[in-house]
């Protein structure tokens, strides 16, 4: 079941403008975490704006949960929620009333919005500023209060805009256990980022968005996998000669090099793909008395297939 | 009402309740302070002072007294639709909460535009005991129209709200301080505040002037309703702030729903 469908969407801000978003279709399974990737200026915030109300498509479909965004924004603000990059708490109001005064704005009762203002406060670690003014929050307890806010109103669809840039690495490790537990709880859930690792790591797929178009759409795998000559096997072999001549016969190898990576250490990769590469390289690897040290898959980085894909030219 | 209105309609008093609730609790002095210290400078000086002095008639502060509430009705209104839209689209982003408030986007606007225009009203409320504290010999109310008042205060407050929407939205933030101070000072003197609009008589050209200025009717209103002083005639006060709520109340619902979606 698709929570989301973007289908056909384009997005031009003025008639003279180019199209900010060209043409975009994806769909978002329900208990998902999408990833969004792409340069500054490639169409990623156009389409989470248009799937969260707050851009009008140009023409296209987005539907979310069985509701068309342009017919129904109002149903659909009900059944989302969305933590932006910059923090835009109230700073008007404390920790806890940031909390609960969402809460109210989705109708919940007093006693209950307390409740779950509290129980959230505590979960992220914020019970003891909960009477505090936000505008001395640090941006990790402002992103912690701002998913808090964002869980106040039970949404099915969490859309988090570059939700660890900046952050300290333990807020973003515990930014990424959130989110992973989140979505065993059921919510669904659409990142952008610049973070390969992050990406990667979280994901179940990851579209990558170039001039306002979809340029790959796949598991985080597969992505890797669009960059065949940087996929392959590694070994290390303690071995005083250069074992390159070893590995001469193995089958389906595209390009080959050592290197001596320590004294009497040499690394060896094999570029390549097919089933039988490991068994073989490890066949090679027991000629001439050479003992086999450590041997591992090489793949291509997320990062490199999205350099590969989008150019290194900077926006 | 259906579930969905019913859902709109609680969103549209959890977002009042929240502008009362700062008000009150968090930010009474700012409010106060910038809704009121103008106009008791105002009342102190012109209403004071000058007939002190000898530069006003000993009487210039029953003229100006209706005059400095309406100014304080359509400007704390104003201001309190204004500047936060300003501050909250552009740096603080506090708007994008309630943007996304299970409600309509014109209905986020118009909620701004009620609580504006009931800061405007307490603040105007507020004007007539700091007269009796402020102007020699106090305040005089002769032929007082409680309804009248009422009618006034509910238009103005909500055609200033409505001009502050529009100021707030239409403007670029770094041009906004350049605006205020555009609008804000002509509107302040020509708006009959400091004289009645009929003792423009012997000066045709700024009378008509004024005539484009909605607090002029505010200004008017309030003088029909509090004393028995001349001024314009009711209907056309009605006429004015009719035209004025229209115009500034479509203009500025409108700059906010373009502003909220791109």
């Amino acid at each position: 079941m698709s929570l989301v469908d973007v289908h056909d969407l384009h997005k031009r801000y003025k008639p003279d403008a180019p199209e900010a978003v060209a043409g975009i279709d994806f769909s978002v399974s329900e208990g998902e975490i999408f990833g969004l990737l792409g340069p500054n200026g490639a169409g990623k915030t156009t389409t989470i704006g248009v799937i969260t109300t707050r851009v009008k498509a140009t023409s296209g479909h987005v539907v979310v949960d069985g509701v068309d965004v342009s017919k129904a924004p109002v149903a659909v603000k009900r059944r989302i929620a969305v933590v932006p990059q910059l923090s835009n708490l109230d700073r008007a109001l404390t920790a806890l009333e940031n909390l609960t005064f969402h809460a109210a704005y989705f109708g919940a009762s007093r006693g209950e919005r307390r409740r779950q203002a509290l129980e959230l406060l505590d979960r992220f670690g914020l019970a003891e500023r909960a009477n505090d003014s936000v505008n001395d929050f640090s941006g990790g307890m402002a992103q912690r209060l701002m998913i808090a806010r964002a869980l106040m109103h039970d949404p099915r669809l969490l859309i988090l805009d570059e939700p660890t840039t900046g952050l300290d690495p333990q807020s973003r490790l515990f930014l990424w256990e959130t989110m992973l537990d989140l979505r065993n709880r059921g919510t669904t859930l659409i990142l952008t980022t610049h973070d390969m690792a992050e990406a990667d790591r979280l994901c179940h797929r990851i579209a990558i968005i170039d001039h306002g178009k979809i340029i790959a759409l796949d598991t985080p795998r597969g992505l890797r996998r669009l960059l065949p000559a940087e996929a392959g096997i590694e070994l290390v072999l303690e071995t005083p000669t250069d074992p390159a001549g070893d590995f001469a016969g193995v089958g389906g190898v595209a390009r080959l090099d050592t290197a001596e990576v320590e004294d009497g250490r040499w690394r060896v990769r094999l570029y390549g793909e097919g089933e039988a590469l490991a068994d073989e390289a490890l066949a090679a690897s027991r000629r001439d008395g050479a003992s086999l040290v450590e041997l591992k898959r090489i793949e291509g980085s997320l990062e490199d297939v999205f350099v590969h894909l989008t150019g290194r030219e900077m926006r | 009402m259906s579930e969905a209105r019913a859902v709109q309609f609680r969103a549209f008093f959890a977002l009042c309740e929240r502008d009362l609730w700062v008000t009150i609790r968090h930010e009474p002095v700012s409010f106060l302070s910038q809704a009121l210290l103008q106009p008791i400078f105002f009342l102190f000086v012109f209403g004071r002072v000058l007939p002190e002095i000898g530069a006003a008639g000993p009487r210039y502060g029953t003229t100006l007294l209706p005059g400095i509430m309406a100014l304080t009705l359509v400007l704390t209104s104003l201001q309190n639709t204004a500047l936060p839209l300003v501050i909250e689209f552009s740096f603080t982003k506090e708007i994008e909460d309630r943007l996304l408030a299970p409600l309509p986007t014109v209905w986020v606007g118009a909620q701004k535009m009620v609580i504006a225009a009931l800061r405007g009203i307490v603040a105007a409320a507020l004007i007539l005991p700091l007269g009796e504290l402020i102007l020699p010999g106090g305040v005089h109310l002769d032929n007082m129209s409680w309804i009248g008042l009422i009618a006034i205060w509910l238009a103005g407050s909500i055609a200033g709200a409505a001009m502050g929407l529009l100021l707030g939205t239409a403007v670029p933030p770094n041009r906004i301080s350049v605006a205020f101070a555009i609008v804000l000072t002509p509107l302040i003197f020509t708006g009959a505040t400091f004289y009645p609009w009929q003792s423009l008589d012997h000066l045709p050209w700024f009378q008509v002037l004024t005539l484009f200025n909605p607090l002029t009717y505010v200004s008017e209103g309030s003088r029909a309703a509090l004393t028995a002083l001349p001024h314009l005639g009711t209907g056309w006060i009605a006429l004015g702030l009719a035209v004025s709520l229209l115009v500034f109340g479509g203009l500025g619902l409108r700059g906010f729903v373009r502003r909220a979606v791109d």
